[in-house]
């Protein structure tokens, strides 16, 4: 089977006229189709940076990205990227928002139109169609974002924190709401986070950077007995979770200098 | 200025007597200030008047309300007043119209081409620190004695602070949300139509509040040195000529000439943000 995505010995450096940083340095993984694949490390190791260099914002320095097997530049408008914060407009409403990227790509046909709509009304957004952003809770403006981002049928998601400026609470609502919009869509997801519950809660696997320079430190695989997929917050009430959280905790602190 | 709570739903049956009580001190408390104001001025004119009339000052120097309230009367009877008026409030609109045009234009080509901007930015700066009636008698000798000089003048004290202000703006956009439009398939073109445009709307408003008031300093300056009407023209001629009444006539049209121009804008914020 192909990957999804497959990332073979990709570095990165920042320069400046102080100096350089390296920010990534020979990083190999890869994720399989359907797969909810989670990235943490400590702040710093250059975790945006990767997510920036995959949506082809900025360009390796060493190594190369692949998807479906082929190079990131043929198939760069299959990913579909999430920001930490919606920046959903606010001189647009919620609908001409989430058709944004189909009106830059200038495909923003009826029949498409007609999807959005439909999707809006999926995820409980149809009433607030016409509304500004402002008028809206900080878990319907994340949902519109992700509906912004669905609207160009990406393969494969990279979420950036996408739960990071939201409070605790709709945190885990909207985390439970979008991860299951991902897994019904049966889209490839890769999540960029800090948090280590949440990388638990929602991942099959997790990969955990070093800092600076972000090397593959540790790729943890999870898997939770069930007869169904678990929610986020259905996993974070299994006694697999802890044994996890912890082993993922030990794994951060392993050599390093900061935390041991 | 009016205190009103914008989107506020005031229902009958839903306010408590507190808030009752709340409402009416505010409402009274707004009067009071409205009816100083209107005092203040009232005895502000009288105490002048009256000055005058028992000729605590010299009335010939420092004229009085009634004698400016003729003067004005009798401009506005032969006319003159409107030809003055009118003469250096198209001279303004003129001169604003372009600031706003060329200022834009420029902004929005120094973003486009960073490299410009840094090459050019010592000269932007020289040209808005220089006091701009010093280039007046150079406009004067390059472009003669018209209407062309006195907007030419007009533009040059607003278009370069403008220029540094929309630059400077537009510099500032959120680099996330540059970020999103190029994550969505979009390029620098999106970037300008889809955020930098609508972003900056308010910031293009403020920078006209300013402009439109630079605009009528630079009119006034061109009329000054070079001009056969408008109000500038109208002020330098009737000091030369002591009619203290015309002079302070002009000014009062003047104020009230840059208030209209200041609402005329105001107004159009409240259009655009609506």
């Amino acid at each position: 089977m192909t990957p999804k995505l497959e990332i073979r010995g990709l570095s990165y450096s920042y320069h400046s006229l102080e100096g350089e940083t390296p920010a990534l340095s020979d990083i190999s993984f890869q994720v399989n189709p359907g797969e909810f694949l989670a990235v943490i490390g400590p702040s710093g190791c250059g975790k945006s940076t990767l997510l920036s260099l995959l949506c082809g914002l900025a360009e390796p320095e060493a190594g190369t990205i692949l998807i479906d097997g082929k190079p990131l530049s043929q198939s760069k408008d299959r990913i579909g990227y999430m920001l930490q914060k919606d920046h959903l407009f606010e001189w647009r409403s919620i609908l001409s928002n989430v058709s944004l990227g189909l009106e830059i790509r200038k495909c923003l046909t009826p029949k498409r139109r007609e999807e959005l709509s439909e999707m809006l009304k999926a995820y409980g957004l149809d009433q607030f169609q016409d509304k500004r952003p402002s008028q809206l809770s900080g878990g319907m403006r994340q949902r519109a974002a992700l509906i912004r981002t669905l609207a160009l049928k990406p393969d494969l998601l990279l979420l950036d924190e996408p739960f990071s400026a939201l409070d605790y609470q709709t945190r885990l609502s909207v985390c439970d709401d979008i991860s299951s919009i991902i897994r019904e869509n049966g889209k490839t997801a890769l999540l960029v986070t800090h948090d280590l519950s949440e990388a638990v809660s929602v991942a099959d696997r997790v990969i955990v950077l070093t800092a600076r320079p972000g090397t593959v430190k540790a790729i943890l695989p999870l898997s939770f007995p069930s007869d169904h997929v678990l929610s986020p917050m259905e996993r974070r009430n299994t006694p697999e979770f802890s044994g996890y959280f912890h082993s993922l905790w030990k794994e951060m602190k392993r050599n390093d200098p900061e935390t041991s | 200025m009016i205190l009103r709570p914008r989107n506020a739903p005031v229902t009958q049956e839903s306010i408590s007597p507190a808030q009752k009580e709340f409402l009416a001190a505010q409402l009274l408390h707004r009067r009071q200030v409205s009816v100083s104001r209107v005092m203040l001025f009232i005895l502000f004119l009288a105490l002048w008047e009256l000055a005058a009339a028992f000729s605590w000052i010299d009335s010939f120097i420092f004229s009085s309300p009634s004698r400016i309230g003729r003067c004005l009367w009798d401009m506005a009877l032969d006319g003159s007043l409107f030809v003055h008026t009118g003469v250096t409030l198209g001279e303004t609109v003129l001169s604003f119209l372009l600031v706003i045009l060329l200022g834009l234009a420029a902004a929005l080509l120094l973003w486009l081409f960073p490299t410009l901007a840094q090459i050019l930015e010592p000269c932007l700066v020289m040209l808005n620190s220089l006091p701009k009636s010093a280039l007046a008698p150079l406009l004067i000798v390059w472009l003669g004695s018209s209407t062309r000089t006195i907007v030419t003048a007009a533009v040059s004290v607003a278009l370069f602070g403008s220029i540094l202000t929309l630059h400077t703006g537009f510099c500032q956009t959120d680099p996330e949300k540059v970020r999103l439009i190029y994550s969505l398939g979009g390029g620098k073109k999106e970037v300008l139509t889809k955020v930098l445009l609508p972003a900056s709307i308010p910031l293009i408003i403020s920078n006209m509040k300013v402009n439109i008031g630079l605009c009528l300093v630079g009119v006034i300056i061109g009329e000054f040195l070079s001009s056969r009407a408008g109000l500038g023209y109208l002020i330098i001629y009737s000091s030369q000529v002591f009619q203290m009444n015309t002079l302070v006539a002009s000014i009062i049209v003047l104020c009230l000439m840059s208030v209209v121009l200041y609402q005329g804008i105001q107004w159009l914020e409240k259009k655009v943000s609506a």
